[in-house]
This record gives C-alpha cells, sequence and structure tokens, in this order.
C-alpha cells in the first residue's frame, strides 16, 4: 500500500512565528522525495505536517491543506492518531525504547496499541520487518537484548525496522543517516530504494550526493534572511535539480556556491 | 672492534620538581599526634580537644612542608585537600555518633527476648518495677507500634502515589505551563514546608468533621502522613517524567499510540525507576512522624491491627510516651531502654528503606547492555 501526498498553499505557524510560508507539492506514490536546503529553512518543520507531528509541540499550528489520496489530514474531525498509524516517521537521531527489548522495539506499534498479536505472527512480523531494514542477520540472535545496546547505525535501522512493521502508506524520514557511517548510511540508502516499492518515502538531507543518488524527485527550500518564514523554490525531477535548475539560488546551493 | 658506550649522567629530570618523600603524611601524623598530646597534658587532656588539635597540626605542618619542599601550587593542593577532608569528617561526626549512640543504648533492649513479639498490653509499673528490683528482663516490647507503624505508612503510601504520580503526570504531560499548572505547583511547593503537626491538626479536623469529634484511628493518621507525602511524591516524580526525552514520547506519536498509552507504556516506563526510588525517600521521610500520628491515631499498648477503628500506636509515639510518661514513674529505667530499642529499630528501618530505593531503582533501570 501506498498513497500519494498533495499539499495546498501550507502555512506553517509556532505560536505566532510564521517558519514556512506558501508551500504547494505533489509527491507520487511510490517514490522518493527528497527535501534540502539550508539550516533552519523549515524542512524539518514542514515534514512533520505531513503526518500531524508538528502540532504535538504547544503553540504549533498549521494552515492549509494536506491530502493523502485526496482526504485533508486537517479536515474538521480528522484524529491525528490515525493520521500517524498510516503516515509513519524515522528521527534524525536514533530513538529506539530504552525499556524494551529489540523484538519488542520492533512490535512497539502493536504491543502500545495493545493490539492482540499470536506468537507467531509476531515472529513472522519482526523477522520480516528487520529484514526490510537490513538489521535481521546482525541481530536475529539477540532479538531479547535491550535495543539501546546496538550501535547508532544499527539502532536508525531498529527505527527503521519499527516504523515499517505498522504498514503505513507514507514513511517520512527526517536526516536518517546524519548520525552514521558511509557503510550503516549505505544500507540505509539501499533500503529506501527498496522501500520505494511499497511505500511512498520522503526523505530530509543535508547530503547532496545522497539525494541524488536515492531520490525521484527533490524539493530545495529556502529562506530569505533569519526570522523570516521558509519557502519552497524549487520542486522538480532530481536529475534537473542537479543539472540544470531553473532558479539561480538552487544552482548556487547545489552547486556549493551558497552563501 | 670496541664500541663506544656513552653513559649519560642519571641528572634529574627537567619536568619533575620537588616531591615530598611518600612517607611525608604518615611521619605528619605521628608527629602532630604526639605534638598534640604533650600540649593536652599541660593544658589537661580530653579526646576531642586532643582529635581537633592533632588535625589542626597536621595541616599546619604537612602545608609547610609541602611549601619547602615543592612549592605553593602543591601546597595549595594540600591545603585544600586538608579542608575536604575536614569538612566531611565533621560532617559525618554528628550521623556516625548518632548511630553509635542508638546501637549502644539500643541494643539492650532489642536482644531482650520477646521485644520484637510483644506487645504492651498488661504491662504496668509492677512489672517494670519487679524487673528493676530482682534485675530479671524487662518485659514488653513493641510489636503493636511496629504493625502500626507499618499499617499507617502502608496506607499513607497507597493513598499518596496514585495522587502525587497523577499530579506529577498532569504537571509535566498536560500542564504547559497553564495557569493551573502553576498554581499546582506552587500549593506544591507550600505544602512541601508544612509543618508535621499541622498536617496532623488537618487530618484530625477532617475527620472530625466526617465522623464525629475525637476520631482517632491509624486511617487518620495514613492521612496525615499523605499530606506530608503527597508534595515529595509530585516533586520527585516530576523531576524523573521531566527528564524522559522528549523523542521517546515523539516515537511513539509517529507509531500511531495515543498519547494516555504512550505516557503508560513509554513514559511511566522509562522514569519508573526514579519514581519508585523517589516514593521510598518520601516513606522514609514520613515515617519517623510523631507529631501528627499523637493527635490523630493516639497511643495504644494494645495491638490493633485495624486502621478503620481505635487508636493505634506507631514506633515514634512509642518513644516518646516511654519517655515522657515512663510506664512506672519511680523506675523509668525498663522504659528508657524500651525507648532506645524502639529508635534502633526505627533507625534500621529507615535504612533499609534507603538502601531498598537504590535496589529498587537499580532493579527497575532501563537495560542496556548486549
Ligand atoms: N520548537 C520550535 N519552536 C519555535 N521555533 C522553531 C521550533 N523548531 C524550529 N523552529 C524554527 O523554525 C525554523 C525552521 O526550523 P527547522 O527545524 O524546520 O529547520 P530545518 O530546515 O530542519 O533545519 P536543519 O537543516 O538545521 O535541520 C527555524 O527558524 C527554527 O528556529
Ligand atoms: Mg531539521
Amino acid at each position: 500500500m501506498s498513497k500519494r501526498i498533495d499539499v495546498k498553499d501550507l502555512n506553517v505557524y509556532y505560536g505566532k512565528f510564521l517558519a514556512v510560508e506558501g508551500v504547494n507539492i505533489n509527491i507520487d506514490a511510490r517514490s522518493v522525495t527528497a527535501f534540502i536546503g539550508p539550516s533552519g529553512c523549515g524542512k524539518s518543520t514542514f515534514l512533520r505536517t505531513l503526518n500531524r507531528m508538528h502540532e504535538v509541540l504547544p503553540g504549533a499550528r498549521v494552515e492549509g491543506e494536506v491530502l493523502l489520496d485526496g482526504d485533508n489530514l486537517y479536515a474538521q474531525g480528522v484524529d491525528p492518531v490515525t493520521v500517524r498509524s498510516q503516515i509513519g516517521m524515522v528521527f534524525q537521531r536514533p530513538n529506539p525504547f530504552p525499556t524494551m527489548s529489540i523484538r519488542d522495539n520492533v512490535l512497539a506499534g502493536v504491543k502500545l496499541n495493545n493490539r492482540r498479536i499470536s506468537k507467531s505472527d509476531a515472529d513472522a512480523l519482526v523477522e520480516k520487518s528487520l529484514q526490510g531494514a537490513n538489521l535481521w542477520n546482525e541481530v536475529k540472535d539477540r532479538l531479547n537484548k535491550p535495543g539501546s545496546g546496538l550501535s547508532g547505525g544499527q539502532q536508525q535501522r531498529l527505527c527503521i525496522a519499527r516504523a515499517i512493521a505498522v504498514q503505513p502508506d507514507v514513511i517520512l524520514m527526517d536526516e536518517p543517516c546524519s548520525a552514521l557511517d558511509p557503510i550503516s548510511t549505505l544500507a540505509v540508502e539501499d533500503l529506501i530504494n527498496e522501500l520505494k516499492e511499497n511505500y511512498t518515502v520522503v526523505i530530509v538531507t543535508h547530503n547532496m550526493q545522497q539525494a541524488a543518488r536515492v531520490s525521484d524527485k527533490t524539493a530545495f527550500f529556502n529562506i530569505a534572511g533569519a526570522g523570516k518564514p521558509g519557502k519552497l523554490i524549487e520542486y522538480a525531477d532530481t536529475q534537473t535539480i542537479f543539472s540544470n535548475p531553473s532558479v539561480k539560488a538552487t544552482e548556487d546551493y547545489v552547486s556549493g556556491r551558497f552563501g | 672492534m670496541a664500541t663506544a658506550t656513552t653513559t649519560i649522567a642519571r641528572k634529574r629530570s627537567a619536568l619533575t620538581r620537588g616531591q615530598l618523600p611518600s612517607y611525608a603524611p604518615w611521619a605528619v601524623v605521628a608527629a602532630a599526634v604526639i605534638l598534640a598530646a604533650a600540649i593536652m597534658a599541660l593544658v589537661g587532656f580530653n579526646a576531642l580537644g586532643w582529635g581537633v588539635l592533632s588535625a589542626v597540626l597536621f595541616t599546619i605542618g604537612l602545608v609547610t612542608w609541602s611549601a619547602a619542599a615543592e612549592g605553593s601550587r602543591k601546597a595549595k593542593d594540600k591545603l585544600a585537600t586538608c579542608l575536604v577532608v575536614g569538612s566531611f569528617l565533621i560532617a559525618v561526626l554528628p550521623l556516625v555518633s548518632v548511630v553509635w549512640i542508638v546501637l549502644v543504648n539500643g541494643l539492650p533492649g532489642l536482644v531482650t527476648p520477646g521485644f520484637l513479639g510483644t506487645s504492651m498490653n498488661g504491662i504496668s509499673g509492677l512489672q517494670d518495677n519487679t524487673s528493676v528490683n530482682t534485675g530479671s528482663r524487662v518485659l514488653g516490647g513493641i510489636y503493636h507500634s511496629l504493625m502500626g507503624t507499618l499499617l499507617i505508612t502502608l496506607w499513607a503510601t497507597v493513598i499518596s502515589v496514585p495522587i502525587g504520580l497523577l499530579t506529577s503526570v498532569y504537571l509535566v504531560e498536560y500542564g504547559n505551563d497553564r495557569a493551573l499548572a502553576r498554581a499546582i505547583r506552587f500549593f506544591v511547593d507550600v505544602m512541601t514546608g508544612i509543618p508535621s503537626i499541622v498536617a496532623g491538626l488537618f487530618a484530625a479536623a477532617l475527620f472530625a468533621a466526617i465522623s464525629g469529634p475525637g476520631t482517632k484511628t491509624g486511617f487518620v493518621a495514613a492521612v496525615a502522613l499523605s499530606v506530608l507525602m503527597i508534595p515529595v511524591v509530585v516533586r520527585s516524580s516530576e523531576e524523573m517524567l521531566k527528564i524522559v526525552p522528549n523523542e521517546l514520547r515523539e516515537a511513539a506519536y509517529a507509531l500511531g499510540v495515543r498519547k494516555w498509552r504512550t505516557i503508560l507504556k513509554v513514559v511511566i516506563p522509562t522514569a519508573i525507576s526514579g519514581i519508585a526510588s523517589g516514593v521510598t525517600l518520601a516513606i522514609a521521610r514520613v515515617i519517623g512522624e510523631t507529631a501528627p500520628i499523637l493527635v490523630t491515631a493516639g497511643f495504644a499498648t494494645k495491638i490493633n491491627m485495624d486502621v478503620f477503628s481505635g487508636w493505634m500506636s506507631s514506633l515514634p509515639t512509642f518513644i516518646y510516651t516511654q519517655i515522657l510518661n515512663p510506664t512506672s514513674p519511680a523506675n523509668p529505667g525498663p522504659s528508657v531502654q524500651r525507648a532506645w530499642a524502639a529508635a534502633l529499630v526505627l533507625i534500621i528501618m529507615v535504612m533499609l528503606l534507603n538502601l531498598g530505593a537504590r535496589l529498587v531503582a537499580r532493579f527497575f533501570a532501563p537495560k542496556t547492555g548486549r
């Protein structure tokens, strides 16, 4: 299962501060979309509005529409919890639950919601998710050990396994490789390529090569100055953004001539 | 063929400075102790003065020697070390002497057969006079007070922990610095400073209004103690919940987990070791309260296991009444012995609770390792 996302005229606020202004973007199902842009331009902020995680912060709010296969996430009466169970998220810093074993971390989405699951189904789900996250071989002998005993890269892949275990339609990743070594990064990138077959993936990255390697389309965000809102400057095929962008700022940024 | 061997003359390394010989501290200790003894012999000997004087002489001697041999930086270091160790000794001295005095005075009573297993039921001045006159063993014990203390504290815990924990959950997870949250924080701070007798009077007045004046039961005492316990539990649990990283909450939300489930299954389990040890310390804090129990549960000499009716004794009130109104006014000796032994039991309980807090914290702590 995989769904498309269409954003219409989205403004994102922290209290009175307008952090991101006027975003319009159409993200295809079964594709990888990369968000790039300078620090503080609102990539994380915008990403978090796509599964209603933004409003978790006090005072944070959103204007505009985000359509998941045509259904507005911000319509009256939409339960954010339902939205989040369909749109998963992987954070910049690996955050496995310290009180849970590796196995329970993978099953967290099921267990925390008190859904009944038979032992054999649980075993199958754990194996499938860990294999999906390229982690199975490394941890299959110590599933009952604490998740916090893994290396940083393994923890991040555990978090990815945890996110895909709830079988979402969309997976959002906020700089998932920024704390990882090149080998783990490669593993995660391979994984993103595989995930694309079943999920819609949106990834924030500061690494141009990574964006070029993994994404089908790339969105460049920029900010006019401190205190100004971030904006979506250009959104096109990754090829176009990196070789033949239509906006000068994009060209400057991707060629490193920025600022 | 002969090889030319060069011998490098051993000289002092340019990197080191003069050093005190390793026996220096011991030599200074010996000198300071002997000198202090000599001075004390001149002015009249007493052990405390001897100890203090030795310490002062030791500090002066070591620092001067170090200044001469090693330079001023090392000397200042030695001075600071002496001051730190000295303050530490001054700080633990009262503690050690309290434990020592209670141990010495309480042990004879504690090892008397029947002290832990019997109550004061039927013990009057008669029995005490006999045991003093004939030298037979002191009768009577603290079983009723021990049970009273355990039951009252248990009930106080049962009342305080849910209220305190829920309050702290509200403050951390839902309060958001709202007016209500700020008001609760303020009143919790005020409650922390309430004199315990006031808590006792409050509970007494509350139950006087509910079930008639003069209601004195173990439960009233438990309510009084929970007035003292709740703020401690709220404060310690709040601190523990606050240090649970926000990332864990967000991780759970991002999996589509509801807020209350996140709190119940992620936040509280992550903080449980700190919460549990905070609760244990709160218990240790109220277990020795005397005044609020006196005005709410009275004092009993019989075993009463029912917290909802009848007066109840507890260890602190037992000590208080035994000292203030000895069972036999003519021969207070047995009462004093029982009071010291009860105090020893109380101290042991508090120490066990503190030890328990550590074990609980270790037991619940998130497991790490591979
Ligand atoms: N919790 C918050 N409260 C108020 N303002 C915030 C908050 N988080 C972010 N901001 C502001 O919103 C703007 C966008 O921040 P955001 O974290 O989305 O940037 P970003 O593009 O993800 O940057 P980076 O690449 O460094 O992660 C910044 O000006 C930031 O100061
Ligand atoms: Mg960011």
